[in-house]
């Protein structure tokens, strides 16, 4: 397929189509609402259905229920939006329901702003609702990359039955850049035997899809059964691009948006003579942490560059786990760094003046 | 000898986990039985509440899903749309859809959804111990209405069926009670009925049952059917509130 | 001449069958209670039973099989 000139928002929209997703439901919050309007536009054409909910808490219980009776379905939002869908997601998860969630984060806390921000980091990758759950979190740092994510997204919920999140910032949901759509890698995809469509095949037990365990034991059962899967996927499917750091003295930690910006300011000091280079996490859960422990043993110092007060880095300094200095650069606000702001925090790190 | 009242194969061999003389346990056989003269056995995907019949998956011998509390009607309108061949029904309480669900259940309602809402409005909380609901009766004490419920304070009950009758998509709307034989057999032709408009496409169908709540109202089951009748009737007129042509 | 079966073990003692029954000829066996710890309804005089299925039809926990 020939490449197309797209926006992110809709070039997500159409990975989920391209996908084999057929419902979408969603309310409008900006910078995210060229994803629903896509949805809405193309689902028709394709015997699907768009519905615009009543809330971002009804979307993501359409989702929960159409999800539950065996179909890809896909909902997404932005930043506050995201926070009221967590009632539903944890319920999503503790169901053990696959499906596919979009944040395109804007800046908070609160109401906060619409420009792009990387304030949701904690929430999408230490839980998010209540309770003890994870969802596995991609987060793309091109218009390509969200799409492949898309596509992908939805075999990795069907395999594990998980939710996943696409974790993209305002920035990605924006540009516009070429896109295609390449099937990802074949998976082998369980049939959805548990999904709750009416109980005409008795060889089937009954669908009960439920999140309530009254009783300890059967509760544990439950909660055993997701740790497992969390330790298969960290083992599975963690994912990291490692950028010019085989001869790296100093390596910038950036995900989305701000590693794609990350990368400019390293080419740019390389040919200053520093030796610099990115690790930058694909998957933010499960978090690449072995990347940069080893690289602890090897480099002099890390920074870490966010759009926020500093929350990836935590994870960081967890994989480093203090044997070598781990600097944080936040640009707060809605702002976006330049490359040549990252280049003097790259410089002030290696110390040249 | 003919069997002339069996068991209906709807419901499981699991038993109800009901107070005793509750009125679930007769709502529940209710809509299984219409299920099953329907033939929709096969083809009935329910949504399960929070509150007092929560554990209603348990009881439905048919696919189930439990929502989160208030948002059965959402999760409902996902199956149905995925699914809109299938019998699709809410089972839900007055805090679940009068209070918390308000949102779902009304615009579930307004967009016509294919779907049949069952709702036991027994003027108070059940299962969290008896506190005030948005259909407790003006004067009635409860744990969080301890001095009676006062208008001045908090307003006068929701009556749910009249809201949703306002809707043009709502094509089925009544008011039942269960406090007598004759009462029960209505509300079963009722919950019946509800389901045909299901089946013929024509919109959202909602049935209200007026119900007990012997436990936490403090009295025994037959004292509370009769405070029902007396109390609870005259504040929520039983009959049908809209009816579209089937 | 009708038969009624009646599941003891189901039973909570609400007596909302006693209520309905036209013939009085439900009562609670207070000489018995059943798993779940209730005294369990039983028919005093199955000879008087109509086979109406009120008590079946009122009765919140199902354990009523009729047969007439």
């Amino acid at each position: 397929m020939a490449k197309k000139l797209m926006k992110g928002s809709e070039a997500i929209g159409e990975a989920a189509i391209q996908a084999g997703c057929r419902y979408f439901f969603g309310y409008p919050i900006t910078p995210q609402n060229e994803i629903p309007e896509y949805m809405s536009r193309r689902l028709p054409q394709e015997g699907g259905c768009f519905l615009q909910a009543e809330s971002e808490v009804a979307a993501i219980n359409m989702v929960y229920g159409a999800a539950g009776s065996g179909a890809r379905v896909m909902t997404s939002s932005s930043s506050p939006g995201i926070s009221l869908k967590q009632e539903g997601i944890s319920y999503i998860a503790c169901a053990e329901i696959p499906c596919v969630i979009v944040n395109m984060m804007r800046v908070g806390p609160g109401l906060g702003g619409i420009q792009p921000a990387q304030g949701d980091y904690f929430q999408a990758t230490k839980g998010g609702g209540h309770g003890d759950y994870h969802l596995v979190v991609l987060a793309p740092s091109t218009v390509q990359e969200a799409a492949n994510m898309v596509m992908e997204g939805f075999d990795i919920a069907d395999t594990y039955r998980i939710p996943v999140m696409v974790l993209g910032d305002g920035m990605i949901g924006q540009i516009m850049e070429p896109v295609e759509f390449v099937p990802p890698k074949k998976r082998e995809v369980p049939p959805k035997t548990w999904a709750a469509t009416g109980w005409s095949d008795k060889s089937r037990p009954r669908a009960i899809l439920n999140s309530l365990y009254i009783e300890p034991e059967e509760m544990k059962v439950v909660m055993d059964r997701l740790l497992e899967r969390y330790e298969l996927i960290k083992k599975n499917e963690t994912r990291v691009e490692e950028f010019m750091t085989e001869d790296a003295e100093y390596i910038i930690a950036a995900y989305g948006t701000t590693a794609r910006i990350a990368k400019s300011a390293i080419t740019k000091a390389r040919a200053q003579g520093i030796k610099v280079g990115l690790i930058r996490p694909i998957t933010v859960w499960p978090f690449p942490y072995e990347a940069y422990s080893k690289a602890a043993d090897r480099v002099k110092g890390f920074l870490d560059i966010e759009l926020s007060t500093g929350q990836m880095v935590e994870d960081v300094r967890l994989a480093v786990a203090g044997k070598k200095p781990v600097e944080f650069y936040g640009k707060l606000g809605g702002f976006v760094p330049s490359a040549d702001e990252i280049l003097e925090q790259i410089k002030k790190m290696a110390e040249v003046k | 000898m003919a069997v002339v009242f069996e068991k209906t194969k709807m419901l499981t061999d699991v038993p109800f986990h009901y107070c005793p003389g509750c009125t679930h346990g007769i709502a529940h056989r209710l809509l299984a039985e219409a299920i099953e003269e329907l033939g929709k056995e096969d083809e009935a995907i329910g949504v399960a509440p929070v509150g007092c019949a929560v554990f209603a998956y348990n009881y439905f011998n048919c696919d189930m899903m439990e929502a989160a509390h208030g948002r059965a009607p959402a999760v409902a309108t996902g199956i149905k749309r995925v699914h809109p061949d299938k019998l699709v029904f809410t089972y839900q309480g007055d805090g679940d859809l009068a209070s918390i669900g308000t949102a779902e259940i009304i615009h579930a309602a307004a967009r016509g959804e294919k779907i049949t809402t069952i709702f036991i409005n027994n003027a108070i909380y059940g299962m969290t111990g008896g506190q005030m609901a948005p259909t407790t009766l003006e004067g009635q004490v409860t744990t969080t209405s301890p001095y009676g419920r006062k208008k001045e304070h908090c307003g006068l009950p929701i009556k749910m069926s009249e809201i949703i009758a306002t809707l043009d998509g709502a094509a089925y709307v009544e008011r039942v009670s269960m406090h007598d034989v004759p009462n029960i057999i209505k509300a079963k032709n009722a919950i019946k009925k509800a389901l045909q408009y299901q089946i013929a496409g024509k919109g959202f169908s909602f049935i209200e049952l007026l119900s007990t709540c012997p436990t936490n109202w403090g009295m025994t089951p037959a004292d509370a059917l009769e405070w029902l009748k007396d109390n609870m009737i005259p504040y929520y007129p039983l009959g049908v509130k809209k009816e579209v042509e089937l | 001449m009708a038969k009624l079966t009646i599941n003891e073990d189901a039973c909570k003692g609400c007596s909302l069958c006693t209520r309905v029954c036209p013939k009085h000829i439900l009562e609670l066996n207070r000489e018995k209670l059943n798993a779940k710890g209730y005294h369990p309804i039983h028919c005093i005089n199955m000879d008087e039973c109509i086979g109406c299925a009120s008590c079946a039809r009122m009765c919140p926990d199902v354990v009523f099989t009729v047969e007439r």
